[in-house]
């Protein structure tokens, strides 16, 4: 039979306990340590330590002439005792402790240098809320400060086009655009067919499920389309942008820009917002077109013929439907590049700051991709179009 | 006689197929300070992380306290695991911790010690490098040195052996190195550690005092190796000359 294979734990189970002997006297308390006292074998001396020292206020003499050897750990326990008696003001005695161990327990009882640290007081509720909304106030000037320096930058690259990195820029285009296409058609696809299906049921009641594709044509081309192109840009690209940024600040390359007077909105933030900007359109219309693609399987699965498919999108687009649809795609990436990258640029100190710059990053961009639509159905309403 | 704590024969190690160093052989005396030296890319840091096991070596064999740690297996490791502390170069602490949770740790995960003991012990470790008061500060409140000590603390939780120390004094001011290298010194005599310590740092090898063996990236191996003081001297070995006295030709 395999022996059972030792771990960290058995080990120390395995392991001669130290043990604690205590004789109680007239004037105190004697402790006789026996055996090894160490992290594996001191668990129950500490346990009865912390037992016996709950309601001990007499003289505590410990004889560590038993002691074979002590580790850190259990020189820490005597340390323990020493400790609670300058606390308590009870006389602590330690005896024919060996030379280096007595060291060692010396180092350990040394007065800290410095205060301990006393943590911010909790705040009110009002305090919170007060917090909350200064900080939201902040991050909305934050955003319009950023867009007004963006707008800066892209005049100021207009009079000087060599500044614009076209190398970055087109690799973005790659990382926005060609490297997610694969993801979009898939999505798209089975979104237009998921859209078909669901919308056939209802109205097959009625007997009109051919209008299934004026339905699925309209919703996607003017709405849906772009909505879930720029949610997938969102999340696969503006997070990417947040963390680029992110760990650049973090490893200082963004102090490096700005000590070699390179303004960051034109080195890090033009290319990347005119990648996502000029990739979302490109990326909604492969949506609609897998879309389409997705509903026309199912309005052939259903017995119509495709050419009546085709007849009914064609007569429900208009351009205008399609313009709407890539002019919301051009507007929604714009600014899920441009939150990508403040994000990025916003990420503060310490081991999760590029986890919480990414995580805000797609958060504010679904939340504005939302507050963009909204206003959008209410221009286009009010504008009839 | 001494103890033979780490036995490092004919190992040879690198990256993809091709080789850092070669043929490399020393032994650790239980107790001692030993100091692997060299310049920039010689590959002190790679041997470091082959001696604790992060790496495995292309051929030859390492044994830590009469355990054989190439080629050993998940429980094996453990075990020899449990008899080291490592402190990495640039601290490696724990962000989202406390200093004191930080050092805690490992006492929580591999002992059976109450909770009160473990924070009294990691709070007595924290005074032992003299980072006593420090337990609620996080690590990115501490300076650069401070982060060094608390990671020699962590690395000292569970008492071990042998102490590894990835370039302690990197990145400090002379005096802040200083005093760091005359803690290991002190912490060396009064634990009975052995240390063996990574540096490129010429005045720490001189505080330190221990026994040092320097590698060379064209060698690929050791070539010098003996007391800080003699090597300064000892003019027949040119490259190792040269080093100590910072000459370049």
């Amino acid at each position: 039979m395999t022996p059972k294979k030792p771990t960290r734990k058995s080990d120390a189970r395995s392991l001669a306990v130290a043990s604690m002997k205590i004789a109680r006297q007239p004037d105190g308390i004697c402790i006789r340590f026996i055996g090894r006292l160490d992290h594996r074998t001191s668990g129950r001396c500490w346990r009865k330590t912390l037992r016996l020292l709950d309601r001990q206020m007499r003289p505590i003499r410990i004889d560590a002439s038993a002691l074979e050897s002590a580790d850190g750990s259990g020189i820490a326990l005597l340390a323990y005792f020493k400790e609670f008696g300058r606390a308590n003001n009870v006389p602590v005695e330690i005896e024919h402790l060996a030379a280096p161990l007595a060291a060692l327990l010396e180092r350990y009882l040394e007065e800290p240098d410095v205060e301990a640290v006393v943590p911010p007081p909790a705040l009110s509720v009002v305090e919170r809320i007060g917090k909350l909304t200064v900080e939201l106030v902040g991050d909305v000037c934050g955003q319009i400060t950023f867009l007004g320096r963006l707008v800066l930058a892209g005049m100021k690259t207009i009079f000087q086009p060599q500044r614009f990195r076209v190398g970055d820029f087109l690799r973005f285009c790659e990382l926005a655009g060609a490297n997610a296409m694969g993801l979009i058609l898939m999505l798209g696809f089975l979104f237009g067919l998921i859209m078909a299906f669901s919308s056939a049921m209802p109205l097959r009641q009625f007997g009109v499920e051919i209008y299934v594709a004026d339905l699925v044509a309209l919703a996607l081309v003017r709405v849906l389309g772009p909505f879930i192109t720029a949610v997938i840009v969102a999340g696969r690209t503006g997070s990417a942008f947040a963390a680029e940024i992110g760990t650049m600040k973090i490893n200082n390359e963004l102090d490096a820009l700005a000590v070699m007077n390179l303004d960051p909105a034109v080195f890090l933030v033009l290319p990347r917002v005119g990648a996502t900007l000029l990739m979302t359109p490109l990326l909604a219309v492969a949506v609609n077109f897998a879309g389409l693609v997705g509903s026309g399987l199912v309005i052939l699965s259903l017995g119509y013929p495709l050419v009546t498919y085709t007849t009914h999108v064609q007569k429900i687009l208009v351009g205008t439907d399609v313009a709407v649809g890539l002019t919301k795609a051009l507007v929604f990436g714009g600014m899920i590049g441009a939150v990508g990258c403040l994000r990025g640029l916003q990420t503060q100190s310490g081991p999760g700051a590029v986890g919480i710059a990414t995580t805000r990053a797609v958060v504010t961009a679904i939340v504005l991709l939302v507050v963009l639509e909204g206003i959008f159905s209410v221009m286009l309403y009010y504008l009839e179009i | 006689m001494t103890d033979t704590i780490i036995q490092a024969e004919k190992l040879t190690m690198g990256f993809d197929g091709t080789s850092i160093l070669e043929d490399v052989s020393f032994s650790v005396n239980a107790g001692e300070i030993f100091i692997i030296l060299g310049g920039s890319g010689c590959g002190k840091s790679t041997l470091l992380r082959h001696l604790i096991g992060l790496q495995e070596p292309m051929s030859g064999k390492i044994v830590i306290d009469g355990r054989e740690l190439t080629g050993a297996d998940a429980a094996q490791r453990e075990a020899i695991l449990a008899h080291i502390g490592v402190a990495f170069q640039g601290g490696a602490l724990f962000g989202s911790m406390t200093v004191l949770e930080n050092v805690a740790l490992a006492l929580e995960e591999f002992t059976t010690l109450p909770t009160p003991a473990v924070h009294w012990i990691a709070r007595a470790k924290l005074r032992l490098v003299g980072l006593g008061g420090y337990d609620d500060h996080l690590p990115s409140q501490l300076s650069g040195g401070q982060q060094k000590r608390a990671a020699l603390a962590r690395a000292m939780a569970m008492d071990p052996k042998i102490l590894f120390l990835d370039e302690p004094s990197a990145g400090l001011d002379p005096i802040t190195a200083a005093q760091l290298d005359e803690l290991i010194v002190h912490l060396s005599e009064i634990l009975g550690v052995t240390f063996v310590i990574v540096t490129h740092e010429l005045a720490s090898v001189f505080t330190l005092n221990g026994r040092v063996v320097m590698l060379d990236k064209q060698a690929k191996g050791i070539i010098a190796e003996g007391r800080a003081d003699a090597l300064k001297n000892d003019r027949s070995n040119e490259a190792a000359w040269r080093f100590f006295n910072r000459r370049l030709k």
